[in-house]
């Protein structure tokens, strides 16, 4: 058993903290409240091989493991949960179904544009009627000969106003189901009826692009499904599993990040003449919060790892973005609170990690679905 | 064929981070993180430009230094350097700047033919601004310190630097093989790649030792051959903070400055 960081992932977490602090940290604030998508810091990302750490250098990745992308995730979200998810949407919800699903043609025709960064990538499962109970998707796809035909819509798509590339879920045999009835596609952003909808307005991760997708009698190529027709559903849940390992970084890094300007502001702040930092009521508070951001990194790095090693990780990475998510927005609202009235102030970094952490515990699966999640592996033993 | 670079780095202690002992004066190295000398990921950067401008350019980093320093040839490699070469044994240890240079100077002369060697300025441990020069001198190759702005002509044999100057600067055109010493205003390193973090730490970085560089230990290198020594160490008391003077315009400004100055009996 060995708790240790290999050599790899402690240069690529100096490395990730490097890039966070001197292109991140200064515009998180800026971004946050334009709510604009840095487009600028992608491009770098994408420069340094941030957009493709967990593939192998064959496809563009850059042969790194999956602790090093949670690692990248987490460093990147302690300064600005937006970069975090985008990061994260990208390389698991996108790059990662086409490398686990795709043909070699798909492979070799989306991975290295995606993984260098020069496309950016999007997932769409959720729709309007169609949410934690993902079986309900009313977006059809019919086989019309040469070619699919796409309509429908789906909704909170992360990234979907500046992606080039989508993995899209929709029902191609109704009849069968959740299990055989839906299939996976790729869509590309020019593709004919296709188009973005409306962009949310939402209440944290505000720089991050989340939109509507809209399908009119949407034409796609035969050779655009990914995996067979019926696999959808396990496309999208094997893809969701990852994904959680990413959330669960970008959780955690929210928490991280809000716990360590709250020990700078307890060191500086006094009251009844004394530092914050040495009452120890507030110590305990303290000391509570970092024994539960500990125990969200190891589940994470575990989950991680059991994906490097080609275990069952699952029902471990639903744990992990369950307890990570939980731990984000315990920690950002106690920030908040020992920040007292400046950290209800947006001069304060801890009011954008406290809005930024509410979406871990919804998205890529709320924690009820990660309960049902983690429950039915205990009950199918 | 591009050209052959070479560039001398050395791992320091981050000084944002240092504390030193107000008993003894000196450092307290313990627990303080080692990174990159800040001048010399400014010599490194510009050989990684000239390389991304001819791909076929081959850099090597020569450092001397603990066996830990390879953690930061790896970094070196991992922002694209193409080799690394730690110079590494007790028998160096305690090197002032001239066997510091002795033993960089005949580490580079066992690598073979290079065109250009980029030295950082200075090390924020020692701030001496000595080994560059020293190493120029020794291996017989012009040198141009403070280099701000660097030019390559197309015959890759022609350079043209601005070196820094207190109140401006001076404009050099040189031959390679050259010695440049760099500093921060020259470029804006760049970070490691992720897939060159891979590739770093699965690399052979060679360890030379005293025999390797086929330098003497008694009358080369180390502590006894230095001929200079540290007598003595100790922290200057930080000065007070300087009084800013405000008024409606320079010529008020000026005329405060100086009376504050005849008060003072200082002019």
């Amino acid at each position: 058993m060995d708790f240790q960081l290999t050599k790899e992932q402690l240069f690529v977490r100096k490395m990730v903290r490097e890039f966070a602090a001197n292109e991140v940290e200064p515009i998180a604030a800026d971004i946050d409240k334009e709510h604009r998508f840095p487009v600028e810091t992608v491009e770098k990302m994408g420069q340094y091989g941030l957009m493709g750490i967990p593939f192998p250098a064959k496809y563009g990745g850059t042969g790194g493991d999956n602790v090093a992308y949670a690692i990248a995730v987490e460093e990147l979200s302690r300064v600005c949960g937006t970069t975090g998810v985008i990061c994260s949407a990208h390389t698991s919800l996108c790059g990662w179904p086409i490398y686990a699903w795709g043909t070699d043609e798909q492979k070799e025709k989306y991975l290295p544009d995606l993984l260098s960064g020069r496309k950016l990538g999007a997932f769409g499962l959720t729709e309007p009627n169609a949410g934690s109970d993902a079986a309900g998707q009313q977006t059809r796809a019919q086989d019309i000969g040469d070619s699919w035909c796409i309509n429908g819509a789906k909704v909170f798509i992360t990234n979907g106003g500046y992606a080039d590339v989508f993995v899209i879920m929709a029902m191609t045999d109704k009849s069968k189901g959740t299990r055989g009835g839906i299939s996976a596609f790729i869509v590309e952003k020019e593709d004919e009826g296709f188009c973005i909808g409306k962009t949310e307005d939402k209440m944290g991760i505000c720089a991050s692009s989340t939109t509507e997708l809209i399908f009119q009698n949407c034409r796609i190529p035969k050779d655009r499904i990914l995996g067979k027709v019926g696999e959808g559903f396990k496309v999208a849940m094997s893809t969701l599993d990852g994904g959680r390992i990413g959330i669960a970084s970008q959780a955690l890094g929210i928490a991280q990040g809000a716990f360590d300007v709250t020990v700078e502001y307890m060191k500086a702040r006094k009251q009844f003449g004394k530092k914050l930092s040495q009452m120890q009521a507030l110590q305990f508070e303290m000391a509570d919060m970092q024994t539960r951001i500990e125990a969200a990194r190891l589940l994470i790095y575990q989950a991680a790892n059991m994906k490097d090693n080609n275990l069952k990780y699952g029902p471990k990475s639903a744990m992990a973005k369950l307890f990570a998510a939980e731990t984000a927005m315990y920690v950002t609202t106690k920030c908040v609170q020992l920040h007292g009235g400046y950290g209800y102030t947006k001069d304060y970094p801890v009011e954008r990690m406290m809005r930024d952490a509410k979406i871990t515990e919804i998205y890529e699966g709320t924690s009820e679905v990660q309960k049902l999640v983690i429950a039915a592996d205990i009950f199918a033993k | 064929m591009g050209l052959r670079i070479i560039v001398c780095a050395k791992q320091v202690p981050d000084t944002n981070e240092i504390k030193i002992n107000p008993k003894t004066g000196t450092l307290i190295r313990e627990g303080v993180p080692s990174i990159l000398n800040h001048d010399d990921a400014n010599a490194l950067e510009e050989a990684l430009r000239i390389k991304d401008r001819y791909p076929d350019t081959h850099i090597t980093v020569v450092t001397m230094g603990p066996p830990q320093a390879k953690d930061m040839l790896i970094e070196c490699l991992a922002k694209g350097a193409d080799e690394a070469v730690l110079a590494s044994d007790r028998a160096l240890g305690g090197s002032d700047t001239w066997a510091t240079s002795n033993a960089i100077a005949a580490a580079i002369q066992k690598l073979g033919e290079y065109d250009i060697i980029f030295a950082g300025r200075q090390a924020i441990d020692g701030d001496t601004a000595q080994v560059g020069p020293q190493i120029a001198e020794k291996l017989g190759l012009p040198q141009v310190t403070y280099v701000q702005d660097f030019q390559l002509e197309e015959d890759l044999k022609t350079i043209t630097v601005k070196r820094a100057l207190e109140d401006g600067y001076e404009v050099i055109r040189l031959k390679t093989p050259c010695m440049l010493t760099t500093i921060k205003e020259l470029n804006k390193p760049r970070y490691m790649h992720i897939a060159g973090i891979y590739q770093a730490c699965a690399a052979d970085i060679p360890t030379w030792n005293a025999a390797d560089l086929n330098v003497d230990p008694d009358k080369e290198v180390g502590l006894d051959a230095s001929p200079t020594n540290v007598f003595r160490s100790f922290t200057p008391l930080p000065k007070g903070k300087g009084q800013m003077i405000e008024g409606d315009c320079e010529k008020d400004i000026g005329q405060q400055l100086i009376i504050r100055l005849k008060s003072k009996h200082i002019i």
